[in-house]
């Protein structure tokens, strides 16, 4: 069963330049790239249609420039979208008042920053504790709420230290605690870890993959780095140019890459990170003699040993431990080597 | 046609030298021609024709003065409720540093509290000092304060410093409030660029003669003056502050659903709060510059010492005072650049901590304030410094002076000869001699020429202008006073900049000696130069030099220094001897930055050149300075705009000249 749907965005497009909304609007909601270029416009979002579902982690890739963060930036209405819906529990922000939207981004909403954006006059306690302080929480409650978030991040004991007494590292895990304060229901992150060196970046990652294990938040990730997109998310949207040429699980995207854009991204992925059992079974074989069990969501790189290391196939069950196939040691080194699986 | 257009615009040869030969014929020969064509208006602007501006300022200042109203209220309530509101404070920190409070009129006063005793005052500031920084500023808070009490200027100095502290956070604060404004409100800043753009053009003498008019004479007015000329760069370091903050952080202020007011001051003020407090330092400076400056509409201080001394030519008070204003100057800005730019590195101590342990200096203060006050009921001098036990360098700097005017006479004299009859006479006569009609012609086809024919008309019409109300002459005097001192500033302030830029020891000297010059009020250059030179174009040539050298150099070493550093391997490579290098690849890449020194140099120079006025000059300065004894309002308001319209075609032209320069060397502009 599928999961309710918490941010519908519909047909969204963002154009830079003068008079955008006008063309827009003259070309029926759809200008072509060409009319864009005539005109001078820069066409960062164009025709987006994203569901985001409740519990997910949904991460947006795409190079530096093909307008990801133009596109979160129009799903928290940073900036105003110049056309399209975006339905946030079935209600259209763009439609929403001020009020409102102030409202609804100090109770359910929480954002990351690439570049920390912390306030550089306020304690890691003081810039946690922020979100509340604008809503007027007494400094009592707020600060209790803020010193959780703060060990939930593992910064207990620097909450009396100043942004720029910590490192890149620390000053993202501040931004993370900051978002969470208010408990968001929707979670954004711009690039969280894009600043930060690639060992921190791993264990950024690591830290950030533990808190959602805690929380379950539904989840908005940025990223232009692809091995970060599939190790971190349930599904993916692939970005180009403003528009979103494929969304799937990182699986699919590896198996049946829609372009040959995403072709190239998916090139050097390590495969047995992504491919599950299920992908590389053969079906049927109930008759055939086995070594063992794997699951068949589990990931080729966690049963590759054990598959390895065995005369046998072993015996596929689905998540209602039905047999449904078999996987032996060929399909480990086909995947390892790359060999082309296309269904 | 075409190709005469042609020739014009891009043949620099063709074009300049012809102009130059025609100015200089006409220069050289308009008196000749005058007397042989009997046609008078060649050499003087005909009266007929003279727009009478001033008298209508004067008219238009009386009338406000005295019949405006806006219904409820007159123009002169308004002025008197502005002059109440900046009287009372001022009041207050005057009688806290130096009068005493007390209660009641002239003799029937009856004291209440004596002002902060000297020692008071010097210990709060070398906490501030601690406070902002380390131990070292508070000795050199302590030590520059100490030197006031100690060498006599105690009680002029804190009138100053009193004005100071009135006029700075109203400066500041008003400055940061119009700048939110403009940040926030794009309709208001298209307003106000163009606003502060001519504040900054236009003289400070200037606007001393409407206000002295409004407010009359004394502190108030003096207030006054400081806190418009100390105003804008305020705004314009807030706009360029805020517009800094990352767009991030304000997102983050959106995102956590802060109000638009909240965002303003909680998110984007504090992150800008590093940047706004360069602004402050800026106006702390620009104010003491002013409040001597307003002296001479009755600020009162260190300024009016300066001031009299210069008058009565008693050397010895004129540099005692001057030392004194430029030892506070030093330890203000200090001050300020040490608050700007403190790390809270020590961690915030846990608030378990009773008062005195939270607040170590705020105490102290209190404490030594009030024992100081209860001591000197026993020892007087606690409170006010003994006389008999100040030094006087007065007779010092006397001797000094005059053990050089006695065995150097003959060297300084050679020195300002050489000078004017080789350089300051010629130059006068070429600038002076220009027939008006043929000044605005020239401006206009310049101006055409090196940013088309918007500038061209501009430069014509703002020429026209000057000519027009009757001043030519004076203004020609000020080009070539401007002209001559941006000459000798760019010649020694260029080379400077290229040395700094090229060895770094010359660099940290140099470096300390500008700061030094930038920080001292305008007036105290005046001072040794007169001592030395006495009164004329030469003295006043030297203090402008010594006032514009600073952005000279800097623009250059900037400049030299940001050459693409590829170029000058690619011309080590093709083996470029050192001094090859230099004129080949470094300063012809460094020009732009350089015509953009010759811009600021240009600028300052003008500015100084009004107060050189004091000096005896015959120009717009001179004119402006009339008017303010005068108190003739359209007289000082038509002699202003001359000058800031001068500084106005300087200032395009050169940026013009700039940009060209860029263009044609493919840099990003
Ligand atoms: N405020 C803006 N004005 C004009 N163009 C913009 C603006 N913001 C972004 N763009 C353009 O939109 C495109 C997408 O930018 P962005 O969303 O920042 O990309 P990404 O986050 O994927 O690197 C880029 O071409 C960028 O130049
Ligand atoms: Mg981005």
């Amino acid at each position: 069963m599928q999961k309710p749907i918490i941010l519908d965005c519909k047909n969204v497009w963002k154009i830079y330049g003068a008079q955008a909304s006008r063309i827009h609007r003259e070309h029926d909601g759809n200008p072509s790239s060409e009319t864009l270029k005539d005109h001078g416009l820069i066409g960062a979002v164009r025709a987006v249609n994203l569901q985001i579902r409740q519990g997910e982690i949904f991460v947006i890739m795409g190079l530096s420039g093909s307008g990801k963060s133009t596109l979160v930036r129009c799903l928290s209405r940073l900036v105003e979208p110049t056309g399209g819906e975006i339905l946030f529990e079935g209600k259209d922000l763009l439609t929403t008042s001020d009020a409102e939207l102030i409202e609804i981004r100090r109770k359910k909403m929480g954002m990351v920053f690439q570049q920390f954006a912390l306030l550089p006059h306020l304690t890691v306690l003081e810039n946690t504790a922020f979100p509340l302080e604008v809503q007027g929480i007494p400094q009592a409650d707020r600060e209790a709420r803020a010193r959780e978030v703060i060990e939930l991040v593992g910064l207990k004991g620097r909450e009396s230290y100043y942004p720029r007494q910590l490192s890149g590292g620390q000053q993202q895990r501040v931004g993370i605690a900051r978002s969470l304060a208010v408990e968001p229901d929707l979670w954004f992150l711009d690039e969280p870890f894009s600043a930060l060196d690639p060992l921190i970046r791993r264990e950024m990652q690591d830290e950030f993959l533990r808190l959602q294990n805690l929380l379950h938040k539904t989840i908005v990730f940025i990223t232009h780095d692809f091995d970060e997109a599939i190790r971190l998310a349930d599904r993916i949207a692939v970005m180009k140019d403003g528009k979103v040429v494929q969304v799937a699980t990182p699986e699919e995207l590896v198996l049946n890459p829609a372009t040959e854009y995403v072709e190239e991204f998916t090139r050097h992925v390590s495969r047995s990170k992504v491919l599950t059992v299920g992908a590389v079974m053969t079906r049927g074989g109930d008759d055939i003699k086995t070594a063992g069990d794997v699951g068949i969501g589990q990931r080729i790189e966690a049963v590759a040993d054990m598959l390895e290391a065995s005369e046998l196939p072993f015996k596929v069950l689905d998540d209602e431990g039905n047999a449904v196939g078999t996987i032996g040691r060929q399909a480990v080194i086909d995947v390892l080597v790359g060999r082309v699986l296309k269904k | 046609m075409n190709l005469l257009r042609r020739i014009f615009l891009q043949k620099a040869a063709l074009f300049w030298v012809p102009i130059f030969a025609v100015t200089w014929v006409l220069s050289a020969y308009s008196f000749p021609l005058y007397k042989a064509l009997g046609a008078r208006w060649i050499i003087k602007y005909p009266a007929g024709a003279r727009l009478q501006l001033e008298a209508k300022i004067s008219a238009f200042m009386q009338w406000l003065v005295e019949d405006a109203s806006f219904g409820l209220f007159s123009f002169r309530d308004l002025t008197r409720f502005i002059s109440s509101l900046i009287e009372a404070p001022y009041t207050f920190a005057r009688n806290a540093l130096i009068d005493g409070f007390s209660v009641g009129l002239g003799s029937d006063a009856v004291d209440v509290a004596p002002s902060l005793s000297w020692v008071a005052v010097i210990v709060t500031l070398a906490a501030m000092g601690h406070y902002a920084r380390d131990w070292k500023l508070a000795a050199l808070m302590a030590g520059c304060f100490g030197y006031l009490a100690v060498f006599g200027q105690w009680d002029s100095a804190m009138v100053t410093l009193a004005s100071v502290l009135i006029a700075v956070p109203i400066g500041a604060i008003g400055g940061l409030l119009l700048g939110v404004l403009a940040y926030r409100v794009p309709a208001f800043e298209m307003f106000i660029r163009p606003v502060l753009d001519l504040m900054q053009t236009v003289p400070v003498f200037s606007y001393l003669v409407p206000i002295l008019f409004l407010f009359g004479f004394g502190p108030v007015a003096a207030l006054v003056a400081t806190i418009i000329y100390a105003m804008p760069p305020m705004v314009r370091v807030t706009i360029v502050a805020l517009r800094g903050v990352p767009s991030e952080v304000h997102d983050v202020g959106v995102m956590v659903g802060c109000t638009k007011r909240q965002l303003m001051w909680k998110v984007i003020i504090p992150s800008a709060a590093p940047t706004l407090m360069v602004g402050v330092n800026q106006v702390i400076m620009l104010s003491l510059n002013m409040v001597i400056i307003a002296s001479m509409i009755g600020a009162g201080g260190l300024g009016y010492d300066v001031l009299t001394a210069l008058r009565r030519l008693d050397i010895g008070g004129g540099i005692e005072a001057g030392v004194a204003i430029v030892v506070m100057a030093i330890a203000l800005d200090r001050l300020s650049q040490a608050f700007a730019t403190r790390v809270a590195d020590e961690l915030p101590s846990n608030t378990t901590q009773n008062l005195a342990g939270r607040h170590p200096w705020a105490v102290t203060v209190l404490v030594v304030a009030i024992g100081t006050f209860l001591l000197s009921y026993i020892l007087p001098a606690i409170q006010d410094y003994p006389e008999s036990m100040t030094l006087s360098t007065g007779t010092f700097w006397s001797d000094v002076i005059g053990y050089i005017n006695v065995n150097f006479f003959d060297t300084f004299e050679a020195v300002k000869t050489v000078f004017l009859t080789y350089l300051l006479l010629p130059v006068k006569r070429f600038f002076v001699g220009i027939p008006w009609a043929w000044g605005i012609i020239v401006m206009t086809l310049i101006g055409w020429r090196v940013g088309g024919i918007g500038l061209g008309l501009l430069s014509g019409v703002l020429t026209a202008f000057i000519a027009a109300v009757g001043l030519w002459n004076k203004a020609m005097v000020t080009v070539y006073l401007c002209g001559v001192s941006v000459l000798v500033a760019s010649a020694i302030g260029i080379p400077m900049g290229i040395l700094a830029a090229q060895n770094d020891r010359a660099n940290r000297i140099i470096g300390s000696f500008i700061d030094t010059l930038q920080t001292l009020p305008s007036f105290v250059y005046l001072i040794p130069v007169v001592m030395l030179f006495r009164v004329g174009d030469f003295s006043a040539m030297v203090a402008v030099v010594l006032y514009a050298m600073a952005p000279a150099v800097r623009y250059a070493a900037h400049g030299v220094r940001s050459v693409d550093p590829q170029l000058v391997e690619a011309g080590l490579v093709s083996g470029c001897t050192p001094r090859q290098l230099l004129w080949r690849i470094k300063l012809p890449m460094a020009l732009p930055e350089l015509l953009l020194g010759l811009n600021q140099t240009i600028l300052l120079a003008l500015s100084m050149l009004v107060i050189t006025a004091l000096v005896g000059t015959r120009d717009l300065g001179q004119e402006v300075y009339i008017a303010l004894t005068k108190a003739n309002t359209g007289q000082g308001i038509v002699a202003g705009l001359s000058v800031a319209f001068i500084a106005i075609i300087a200032d395009r032209i050169l940026s013009a000249f700039a940009t060209r320069a860029r263009t044609k060397m493919g840099m990003a502009s």
